[in-house]
């Protein structure tokens, strides 16, 4: 039993002590950094918070990431959504094939659709937008999220449906007062994962954006890229990221397991 | 499978269909166009046939990077689903630990990709990093940014620590829905810790682990920004991987014709693995009922 | 549509798709597909076998461009749409 929930400990340990190490890193100045080995900060700083906060080249990017992710999770759940009930109840022409053509789009390498992507939105005008990255990045998130909703609306009797019909309920109606209530963690859930996947994806937000919409993530490679590197101010901006994710994992906390089981447990 | 058939369901999944088809078909048609095509821009293009696939499939380095890529995703799932099992059964099955266990979990996976990459760029580093002056205080000389061998094992350690919460969620998630009934039965049975995890959890785990297998796979099949951030895909090309040689021709040469070509290619395998373990998965499902 | 590059054989090879999906499609309508097992080690339907029998042929294009010298690339066409035909009777 001891043994156990040491190797679980070590195991806790070895995930947090990188991250500790940015955090003790943004905490003190880049010179403090690159003389002195320390565990803490000798001298503590948050000047490279105050960098970020005050600079818009480094704070926009923060804006522009959350403005094209929760534009993605909205978009996304709205299709999703009817997608997954029709494939959770029916069968129809094509289902299986239709199901794993949109696996296969969660599956494909972002890297396969940059250059098409590129041409696509420069041609529409929508290079350098946020809806350009936030349609871009449907491409993976909608067949994630019919995926996860197909699972935990498998989960619900079809009895309640049947019941609903045979109370008078219109489709829509039912849909939104009754279903959507009884998967309401199963639509949280899927949120989180369209929120979070869109967050952390760089390679197609980089490149399908230039000035106006630059992400934090770009923001921050052009960083590393530049001679004589300030690595408080970049690994400050390395824990900025990580908040977004921690807050929004802690209204999920009890369904996450079965999130990342894509509701099929 | 007692759904009944109802055609008019395509109606619902019609918004689906119109917005991946918008941002899947068209580009891949696209791609498909310029595979076959010499471009320098739209006014001015010649057909060429097959030429770029011959070139793609006979360049050395594409050759060089695509055994890389799967001997990467190979040992990736070697060390992951086993450790990630392991892990999963070490975790509490109830209790106030469980949630706090599940977050500081999930936590790396929720870095973005580039920050995975900067996070290990300075915990690496021999200089200032924690882990490269632990590793070259116990005498070793380590150096990831000098010596192919030790980019390769960061780069491996990094992804373990970046995915393999993943599979212990899925495992613990499949854990958890196995009924105490089974073991309380093996308890009176007398059955030893190792009978019980052959005979009543791994059984149990065979779907979360068919689905920890086909992403892990996949995922790191397309692996970018971490080895992108970390090492550049050096030193030399030892780290590089597909991805990376695929957009540093897209858009870093604007090579349309040849990286529409890799492009099609690269799809093509990841086609062939998704629908090897799709179709495994399914009938898996469907032998469970 | 100037960007998306069209030519005239990728006019014909989507064409040829469409209408092929559009074809089992009607099939599928006129007369339901059965589930069977024949000489491939799943059972599957008619779609599942088109599928496979596809994307096979992707492969031995690819295969024959990869293996030969200039030999013409009709032949793997030639040979994909035998295996194409074998597979949808028996696979």
């Amino acid at each position: 039993m001891r043994i156990r929930y040491l190797v679980l400990l070590a195991y806790i340990l070895f995930l947090m002590l990188p991250l500790y190490w940015m955090v003790n890193m943004s905490l003190k100045t880049t010179a403090e950094t690159l003389t002195t080995f320390s565990l803490v900060p000798k001298s503590l700083t948050f000047d490279n918070y105050r960098t970020i906060f005050s600079d818009p080249a480094w704070y926009s990017g923060y804006l522009n990431s959350i403005i094209y992710v929760s534009l993605n999770t909205v978009m996304s759940l709205l299709v999703a959504l009817p997608a997954a009930y029709a494939f959770s109840r029916f069968r129809f022409l094509g289902d299986k094939h239709l199901f794993f053509w949109l696996l296969t789009n969660r599956m494909a390498p972002p890297a396969v659709f940059l250059l098409p992507f590129f041409q696509l939105y420069s041609s529409v005008g929508l290079f350098d937008t946020h809806i350009a990255v936030a349609l871009a990045h449907m491409l993976f998130n909608v067949p994630l999220a019919v995926w996860i909703l197909e699972g935990f609306m498998s989960g619900v009797p079809k009895e309640i449906d049947e019941t609903a019909y045979l109370d008078g309920y219109s489709f829509p109606r039912f849909f939104l007062t009754i279903f959507l209530p009884l998967i309401r963690a199963g639509v949280g859930v899927t949120a989180f994962f369209c929120f979070m996947f869109s967050w952390v994806e760089l390679l197609l937000a980089r490149t399908l954006t230039s000035v106006n919409a630059k992400p934090i993530a770009a923001v921050m490679t052009r960083t590393v890229s530049a001679s004589g590197l300030d690595w408080g101010v970049l690994t400050a901006a390395g824990v900025l990221t990580l908040i977004p994710g921690a807050l929004v994992i802690w209204f999920v906390r009890n369904h996450i397991a079965k999130g990342f089981a894509l509701g099929r447990v | 499978m007692d759904k009944p058939v109802n055609q008019k369901a395509w109606l619902l999944v019609l918004p689906v269909v119109a917005t991946v088809a918008f941002s899947a078909v068209i580009p891949l048609m696209t791609v498909v166009n310029y595979s076959l095509q010499d471009i320098f821009d739209p006014q001015t293009r010649y057909f060429v046939g097959t030429e770029w696939f011959r070139e793609v499939l006979n360049n050395p380095s594409i050759r060089a990077a695509l055994g890389r890529q799967l001997l990467f995703s190979l040992i990736v799932l070697l060390i992951e689903i086993p450790l990630g099992i392991g892990i999963a059964l070490t975790m509490p099955r109830r209790g106030p630990w469980v949630p706090v266990c599940l977050i500081l979990l999930a936590l790396p996976l929720l870095v973005p990709w580039n920050v995975v990459g900067t996070i290990w760029q300075i915990f690496a580093r021999p200089d200032i990093g924690l882990l490269g002056r632990l590793v070259n205080g116990l005498g070793i000389p380590y150096n990831y940014t000098g010596n192919p061998l030790h980019a390769w094992l960061t780069v491996l350690v990094m992804d373990v620590w970046h995915w393999t919460s993943l599979v212990v969620l899925l495992c613990y998630a499949g854990l958890q829905a196995i009924p105490d009934a089974y073991y309380q039965a093996a308890r009176i049975d007398g059955a030893s810790r190792f009978a019980v995890f052959r005979h009543i959890e791994l059984p149990r785990l065979k779907g979360v682990l068919l689905i920890a297998v086909l992403l892990r796979f996949m995922d790191s099949f397309m692996i970018y920004a971490e080895p992108f951030v970390l090492t550049g895909g050096g030193p030399g090309s030892s780290t590089t991987f597909l991805s990376q040689l695929l957009t540093t021709m897209a858009v870093g040469q604007f090579d349309l014709g040849p990286a529409a070509a890799f492009s099609l290619i690269y799809f093509l395998i990841i086609l062939l693995f998704s629908y090897v373990f799709y179709t495994a998965m399914v009938r898996l499902g469907r032998a469970e009922g | 549509m100037e960007w998306m590059a069209w030519t005239l054989p990728t006019i014909v090879f989507f064409s040829g798709i469409g209408v092929l999906l559009l074809l089992m499609t009607i099939w599928q309508v006129v007369s339901p597909s059965v589930e069977r097992k024949g000489f491939l080690p799943i059972p599957t339907t008619r779609g599942d076998r088109l599928f496979i029998g596809l994307l096979s042929a992707a492969y031995i294009h690819l295969a024959w461009l990869a293996l030969t010298e200039a030999v013409s690339l009709w032949w793997a066409f030639a040979l994909s749409v035998v295996w194409l035909l074998v597979l949808l009777r028996w696979g």
